[in-house]
């Protein structure tokens, strides 16, 4: 009778155990939030303090909060708040767009990177540049959305989304590749034909922040601040979606509703993102994964963790690359790459494990 | 009956070297052939210097002396012949590749192996300041083969698993391009000199001097791929198969891949990293012979895809040469999208 009794007792604690941390898991996760917001605003000092002339903590307060004409104040103002902010704008908008293309595609190795989005409004960037002579941001942030939406289309319909059978992730992930591979090619071609025009661009090809004035964000804030807004307000329809497009749409949700307001979300904020930043890679792979180990899986939460978390590391890989090969810099471009790779091999090695 | 029906037509030669030639890849072998000579001599005539094909003729055997000489033999010849034999050289290794992955996307450029000679070169070129073909080949050669062997602890543990080994290449390629584009950047004179190809192959400026050694090296290399081809068609049936037929397994896939790299190796090398010529290649070729028995047909696929994209690099638009790992990017990567679509919609 007692081992029979004793099972029972098990399984009720394992229902406790699971009942319980509701609410445990929620005042986690907002402890967790917290700190992540106490870290970028780490970031956002050291991204300040660190570079090819370190100034101290107190320098950089100082120069925050009264205007001494100095020579470090110039620094800060003219050249390490712009970059700061630039990170904070951007990182959320490629960590976003990561997250919400993670989510709607049901794929773990989705990211506009990847996926050959940021190379499309790339490339649309270059033909502004390169074929319409066109310089002025206000002007090609529209070619560098209809880019990056033409290619999440494209990836979209090789990947057999239309189709009857759909192909595994790295199927996906392999003709997004190569679609950024034939673009590159045509956008370094382009820069070859008309060089002049490319000239100050060769660091926005690889990928970086740093700018002298902050006066290119402010046509490009809009559109991510609308991306932003949509991709959190179909955060909760997508938990649904995680269960299948069937089960979504008996739970309520109008599957293809979310999918346009998705695919939007992804264009307003990869395109927008890239048309100041350059394509920037591995930021929408690395933060949606790194903050999915620690919330688990529900989407609004990663969404919200992925805003905090993905100008964190954005900022952070900037940091490095001031650092790395001082006093000269490395794009930041370079830097996600090299630290975002080995994720991708972590997550495909796991996926193996996983699936057995 | 003293002749075996393989269902397709063979000619046999007897006497001293017995041979057994598919008439079909021969065929396809020798009209691929004919298109890159026509191709290269079309080279040769065309540029600033319009040339016509008495002229280059004369060049060869000598009657024509002077700037009309210098400018066939030792500026446009080098050229064209390195465009053939390098051509001919990427595809062979992507066949090898391909055949030993057994998979139509494991080829050199896929994989990283490219990437991997090019930051060899580079650090020999940019870190050692070393400019001598010796020495940058070598480098080349490492970096070849430490990316081998890093994907080799990555992917290859269990036997290849599809496309495990493609995401792994690529994620490899990723990291050794950021290293690329770091090295490139540290170097700010380098960096001018080369900040339009950004590391996409090329074969501006080639001379003999720079380009005989290296075309020397892959000749040597392509007759070994010959040699080993039998084995590498064995090794096709799987490691048991191949065995019991005689075929040391280890030893021989080994060497295959010593070939392989080190044709890869030796281009980039010298040209830089040239992408999608040894995926597009070996399949191109199989497309038209519908056998891969012979590695002859993906040499001339390879020697003309080669040579037709730097014609066109060259040609595309007026004053300006662009490298032709611009073209042969761009064109690859659009065939591997078709590739994958097409892939997609017909496989299981």
């Amino acid at each position: 009778m007692t081992a029979s009794k004793q099972p029972k007792g098990e399984s009720e604690k394992v229902v406790e155990k699971k009942m319980k941390p509701i609410t445990a898991l929620r005042l986690q996760r907002m402890i967790g939030l917290v700190i992540a917001l106490f870290l970028l605003l780490a970031a956002v000092f050291l991204s300040l303090m660190v570079g090819a002339k370190p100034l101290s903590f107190s320098v950089v307060w100082e120069a925050l909060f009264s205007s001494v004409n100095s020579y470090d104040y110039t620094i800060i103002h003219e050249s390490r708040i712009p970059r700061t902010i630039i990170a904070l704008a951007v990182g959320p908008a490629f960590g976003l767009a990561g997250a919400v293309i993670q989510a709607l595609t049901r794929n773990p190795l989705a990211d506009p990177g990847i996926l050959g989005v940021n190379a499309g409004a790339a490339f649309a960037v270059a033909l502004a540049v390169g074929v319409f002579s066109i310089t002025s941001i206000t002007s090609y942030i529209w070619f560098a959305l209809v880019g990056a939406f033409v290619a999440t289309i494209a990836i979209y319909f090789i990947g057999g989304g239309a189709g009857k059978k759909s192909p595994s992730p790295e199927q996906i992930v392999l003709a997004g590749v190569a679609m950024a591979a034939a673009l590159n090619g045509i956008t370094t071609a382009l820069s070859l034909i008309n060089s002049r025009a490319f000239a100050g661009m060769l660091n926005w090809r690889i990928g970086s922040i740093a700018r002298k004035g902050l006066e290119d964000l402010w046509p490009i804030l809009p559109f991510l601040v609308i991306g932003l807004i949509v991709a959190l307000a179909i955060a909760p329809a997508l938990n649904a979606i995680a269960f299948g497009d069937d089960r979504a749409s008996s739970l309520g949700v109008n599957v293809n509703r979310m999918r346009i307001l998705g695919l939007i979300a992804v264009t307003l904020l990869a395109g927008g993102a890239t048309a100041i930043a350059g394509p920037i890679v591995f930021i929408g792979l690395m933060v949606p994964h790194c903050v999915r180990w620690f919330v688990g899986p529900d989407q609004p939460w990663i969404f919200l963790y992925s805003v905090v978390v993905a100008p964190l590391i954005l900022l952070l890989s900037d940091i490095i690359g001031r650092v790395v090969m001082s006093p000269a810099e490395v794009p930041v471009g370079i830097i996600t790459g090299f630290v975002g790779a080995p994720i991708l091999l972590i997550l495909v090695r796991r996926r193996k494990v996983s699936s057995l | 009956m003293d002749r075996i029906d393989f269902g397709r037509k063979y000619i046999h030669l007897k006497g001293p070297v017995k041979l057994r030639l598919d008439v079909r890849s021969m065929s396809v072998t020798a009209i691929f052939l004919a298109a890159v000579l026509a191709l290269g001599l079309f080279s040769l005539m065309v540029g600033t210097l319009k040339l016509s094909i008495v002229e280059v003729f004369s060049a060869f055997s000598g009657e024509l002396t002077g700037l009309k000489r210098t400018v066939v033999i030792d500026w446009r010849l080098p050229r064209v012949i390195a465009a053939i034999v390098f051509g001919a050289g990427l595809a062979i290794s992507g066949a090898i590749f391909q055949s030993i992955t057994r998979n139509p996307l494991g080829s050199p450029d896929i994989l990283g192996f490219t990437s991997g000679s090019y930051t060899g070169a580079l650090v020999v070129m940019l870190v050692i300041k070393s400019m001598s073909f010796t020495t940058i080949a070598f480098g080349s050669l490492i970096g070849g083969f430490a990316t081998a062997i890093i994907i080799y602890l990555f992917a290859f543990r269990n036997g290849t698993q599809g496309f495990r080994l493609i995401i792994v290449g690529i994620a490899i390629s990723t990291v050794l391009g950021s290293i690329n584009s770091m090295l490139l950047l540290q170097s700010k004179a380098e960096v001018a000199l080369t900040a339009g190809a950004w590391g996409v192959g090329s074969l501006n400026g080639i001379d003999w001097y720079h380009v005989l050694p290296g075309i020397l090296l892959v000749l040597v290399l392509l007759i070994l791929a010959v040699i080993m081809n039998r084995p590498l068609r064995e090794m096709e049936l799987g490691k048991d198969a191949s065995k019991s037929h005689g075929v040391h397994f280890e030893r021989t896939q080994f060497l295959l891949i010593l070939i392989a790299v080190a044709l890869t190796a030796v281009a980039t090398a010298i040209m830089g990293p040239v992408t999608f010529v040894a995926l597009a290649a070996p399949q191109i070729a199989l497309r038209f012979t519908n056998t891969a028995e012979s590695l002859a047909p993906t040499a001339a696929v390879g020697a003309f895809v080669l040579l037709s994209a730097d014609v066109l690099a060259q040609r595309m638009i007026p004053g300006m040469i662009l490298p032709v790992g611009v073209l042969t990017l761009s064109l690859g990567g659009l065939y591997l999208v078709w590739l994958l679509f097409h892939q997609a919609r017909s496989t299981v």
